[in-house]
């Protein structure tokens, strides 16, 4: 093995991409002249929206197109290897022992069948042969060094006895096995939830202090590279749009697109439902009492809540086995408002929302709709009010029939709802196309000829059809980029300018709740720890919970991340 | 774990009584004279009289129900016109043709249909998951076009063709082997194995396509999972990728259709019996249905069930050792 020897006085990067072009089947080029250098130690996030090629190099910086058929040109370096030349055997020691790459969804990035510690030690024994004792030992090490408890007895566990978080340390452990130079993490923690996330995040700082690891890191999150990187690159349509260092990229942007960006990101210190409904031109106040006009405005309309939940309880399952998903959660919704419920996974916000509606029957408590109990009423009862209550899913893919055009998804309630005149049912689908901001004439179209942002739209006007009062939205735009969640969160506040509903906005990302909601209760277990106006919850959290997830939200500001870094190891280390 | 076999156990137990209750009332449905076919070509109306009464065949069909679980818990007596011959439980009756017990016969016949099941399953697990990993691995390649064709070949061809080949290849023009005859193990194990290899082989390569195609779509599956990609990123060799990760993946469902089918072939592989002329349990069914020789009926037929039960409940048992994501409940 020959290290190509730098020239004197000079140090050959870590990585070298050089002009990097990657084509995958029926000519799409994913990736598309990129060219950039990563120092030893240093980080480096690829930041970018989907299909904007930044996984496809973290890809490509381990060779792992080669025999896909993928074509690639130009070249890739990695610790002095030539990735797209390399031979079997170097590709191997570059694989793992040069590079690790930290994967994105730890569910499925482990073998379901075999024991995390003997995963490792197999990966570590293809670096470092020997016998399987050592590898096993050496398991155990990093399993305890990324912090999972009880390591030598639960390297014996298999994956799905992990958490989330667990599972992705215990990637991370893998990763750091073999003492690479370079760690290439794609999306590390976008599976999960805020807090787990910090605590990674902070973990992988850590690690990198300790072993000065090289990083690139694949992220969506503008957030997410604020806190871990010395070096941002935007990427967009497989090219490079800027690059530089985090703070001079984050804190002002030379190109537009990252501006765009930026400005798309929902931020905790940015401006909340206040100032932007007042952009919209919907209310006349200035912003420091827009609230109090809107209340005023709405005294009168609504005073009393469109719904009302009492002690709303939801247990699933019998006996010992049986778990309460929503223990006891009062709140009210009024027309024109929208109540923002946060929590993480497993806080039973879901539930919740599907109980709002009916979707799910209350196992206990009373939920009233405009005064009227309907937490009891059988299916032939709610039939009158059913229509009045409408949802939009979390997934737009999975939420709309792929072999039903969206039109005939769309005029699905109107056909429920009694309408037999084809013509009109026609009008009123065009009529919500065109309301949500989709080419009326698609009404034929498929839904997965559709972009994410825009399936979601359909979701929303086939909510739309029935003319609900109030919509219960479960993580409506999670799954989406974040200039078309800004777009998707913008349409509902219109909407619900126009046609005064409530709206229960249900989703984990504290910034986007605070971006669209009057009033947030956060949610956890099952139950509502703390509820109030947004500036309340956020500007002054009384419940513990709720300050520590504030706190673990990214910050944009690289300076403030770092600030916030230290003060969250503070509690850890006394 | 112990409450699940139990659970299941105790569901099994009504599926059978179920099961009897279901083959009684066919039998009483379908034509035929139990009596006039026991008795024989020349008895007269007197002599077919008695013999039905002999059997039992006068009482009510309940009744003779009764009689048989009855049989089946306790025991029961026969007379014989001399004397009383006593039937111990689990007692599924005489054989209306030769007074022969049911359980005895039952019993005897099942050890050739278990040689047979159980050789040909070991060859179409070897056969079956060798060609369908080899075809998963040689995707688009010439091999795996081979290997396609003959496993549509193979699912293609009826049993009694593929073995007819077979037996004159073998035994007719190479003369390799004798034209087989069943020997029982217990009688001589050499013996036995050389005269089950063709039926085995038979049994086994029809069986082995289907396996062959499920193995094969199951490691495709497996390998295109997002752990198959960790491996490789981490330099895990390409064979080790494929034998541990992917194969391991592809064994459960595997697992889970060889016992059903295992479970089912104790009820005979009638055709590959008779072909070969192994007394197995699938010959006798046949043979107990055309003479409505309903006693024997009922206790082939039972044993199938309890065989394609208790199968169920092994394929669930090791499929949930194999994947331990399973939760037994």
């Amino acid at each position: 093995m020959t290290l190509p020897n730098p020239g004197p006085g000079t140090k050959a990067p870590l990585v070298e991409v050089d002009r990097l072009t990657v084509e995958f089947g029926g000519g799409v080029r994913a990736v598309d002249d990129l060219s950039f250098t990563l120092e030893a130690g240093r980080a480096l996030a690829l930041v970018g929206e989907s299909g904007s090629g930044k996984s496809t190099v973290a890809g490509a910086l381990l060779g792992l197109h080669r025999g896909t058929g993928a074509r690639t040109g130009g070249t890739v370096r990695v610790g002095g290897i030539d990735v797209g030349a390399a031979g079997p055997d170097e590709l191997r020691r570059l694989r793992g022992g040069v590079a690790a790459m930290v994967f994105q969804d730890p569910l499925s990035a482990l073998d379901p069948y075999y024991a995390v510690g003997d995963q490792i030690a197999e990966v570590y024994r293809v670096h470092h042969p020997g016998p399987r004792k050592a590898a096993r030992a050496r398991a155990v090490e990093v399993l305890d060094r990324v912090g999972i408890p009880d390591a030598v007895r639960r390297s014996r566990s298999r994956p799905h006895e992990f958490s989330g978080g667990m599972r992705q340390r215990a990637l991370l452990a893998m990763a750091l096995a073999c003492e690479p130079r370079l760690l290439v993490a794609d999306e590390p923690t976008t599976a999960l939830d805020v807090t787990v996330q910090a605590q990674i995040l902070d973990l992988l700082h850590e690690l990198r202090r300790e072993t000065g690891t090289a990083l690139l890191l694949v992220t969506h999150d503008v957030g997410v590279a604020a806190e871990s990187v010395d070096d941002v690159l935007v990427m967009r349509g497989g090219r490079e749009v800027e690059r530089g260092p985090v703070t001079a990229v984050l804190g002002a942007p030379a190109e537009s697109y990252t501006r765009a960006l930026l400005a798309a990101v929902p931020r905790l210190d940015g401006p909340a439902r206040t100032a932007r409904a007042h952009g919209l031109g919907t209310v006349d106040a200035a912003d420091a009492d827009f609230a109090h006009d809107r209340g005023g405005l709405l005294a009168g309309v609504a005073d009393e809540p469109l719904l009302e939940a009492v002690e709303l309880r939801r247990e699933f399952g019998r006996g010992k086995a049986a778990v309460t998903a929503v223990d006891g959660v009062s709140l009210t919704v009024r027309a024109g408002e929208t109540l923002g419920v946060v929590g993480e996974s497993g806080s039973g916000k879901t539930t919740l929302g599907r109980m709002l509606v009916r979707l799910l029957d209350p196992t206990g408590g009373r939920l009233r709709y405009r005064g009227a109990e309907i937490g009891a009423l059988s299916e032939r009862e709610l039939r009158s009010c059913r229509r009045e209550l409408q949802m939009v899913f979390q997934d737009p893919v999975a939420s709309l029939n792929p072999r039903r055009s969206v039109g005939e998804s769309i005029a699905d309630p109107l056909r429920v709802a009694g309408e037999r005149d084809e013509t009109r049912i026609r009008r009123r689908v065009r009529e919500l196309l065109d309301r949500v901001g989709l080419d009326p004439d698609r009404y034929e179209a498929y839904p997965h000829e559709f972009s994410g942002g825009q399936r979601q739209r359909v979701g929303i006007a086939r909510a739309l059809a029935a003319e609900p009062r109030l919509i219960v939205c479960d993580e409506p735009v999670s799954a989406l980029d974040v200039t078309t969640q800004a777009q998707v969160t913008a349409l509902l506040a219109e909407l619900q300018a126009e046609l005064g509903l409530g709206l229960v906005f249900i989703a984990h990302d504290l910034a986007v709740v605070r971006q669209v909601s009057d009033r947030v209760a956060v949610m956890r277990d099952g139950r509502i720890v703390e509820q109030g106006t947004v500036d309340e919850v956020y500007g002054a959290p009384q419940d513990p919970y709720t300050r520590q997830l504030l706190a673990a939200v990214p910050s944009l500001d690289p300076v403030l991340a770092a600030e916030r870094r230290g003060r969250r190891r503070e509690p850890a280390a006394a | 774990m112990t409450r699940y076999v139990l659970k299941r156990l105790a569901g099994a137990a009504l599926v059978l009584l179920a099961l009897s209750v279901l083959v009684y009332a066919l039998f009483y449905i379908a034509p035929g004279d139990p009596a006039r076919l026991a008795c024989g070509e020349r008895c007269n109306p007197e002599q077919i009289a008695q013999v039905r009464e002999q059997l039992g065949l006068n009482e009510s069909v309940f009744t003779q129900f009764l009689h048989f679980l009855q049989g089946v818990f306790a025991g029961r007596d026969y007379s014989t016109g001399t004397g009383v011959l006593h039937c111990e439980a689990p007692c599924l009756g005489l054989s209306y043709q030769n007074d022969q017990q049911v359980t005895e016969l039952v019993l005897e016949r099942l050890g050739a249909t278990a040689s047979l099941a159980l050789g040909a399953m070991v060859i179409w697990l070897v056969v079956g998951i060798g060609t369908g990993l080899l075809s998963a691995l040689r995707r688009g390649g010439l091999t795996e076009r081979t290997l396609t064709v003959l496993t549509l070949a193979g699912t293609g061809t009826p049993v009694f063709i593929l073995g007819l080949l077979l037996l004159m290849a073998v035994c007719a023009y190479l003369q390799w082997l004798p034209f087989p005859t069943y020997v029982p193990l217990g009688e001589d194990p050499e013996q036995w194995a050389w005269n089950m290899l063709l039926p085995w082989l038979t049994l086994g390569f029809f069986e082995s396509a289907k396996y062959a195609r499920l193995t094969r779509s199951s490691t495709l599956e497996t390998l295109a999972e997002d752990h198959i990609r960790t491996f490789r990123a981490y330099g895990v060799g390409e064979r080790s990728v494929v034998t541990r990760h992917a194969l391991r993946g592809a064994v459960p469902p595997v697992i889970a259709l060889s016992a059903i089918d295992l479970g089912t072939m104790f009820g005979g592989a009638v055709l590959t019996e008779s072909l070969f002329g192994i007394p197995g349990l699938g010959k006798t069914l046949i043979d107990g249905v055309r003479h409505v020789d309903l006693p024997v009926v009922v206790g082939i037929v039972l044993l199938t069930g309890v065989a394609v039960v208790l199968a169920n409940v092994v394929a669930d048992l090791l499929y949930a050792l194999a994947d331990r994501r399973v939760a037994l409940t």
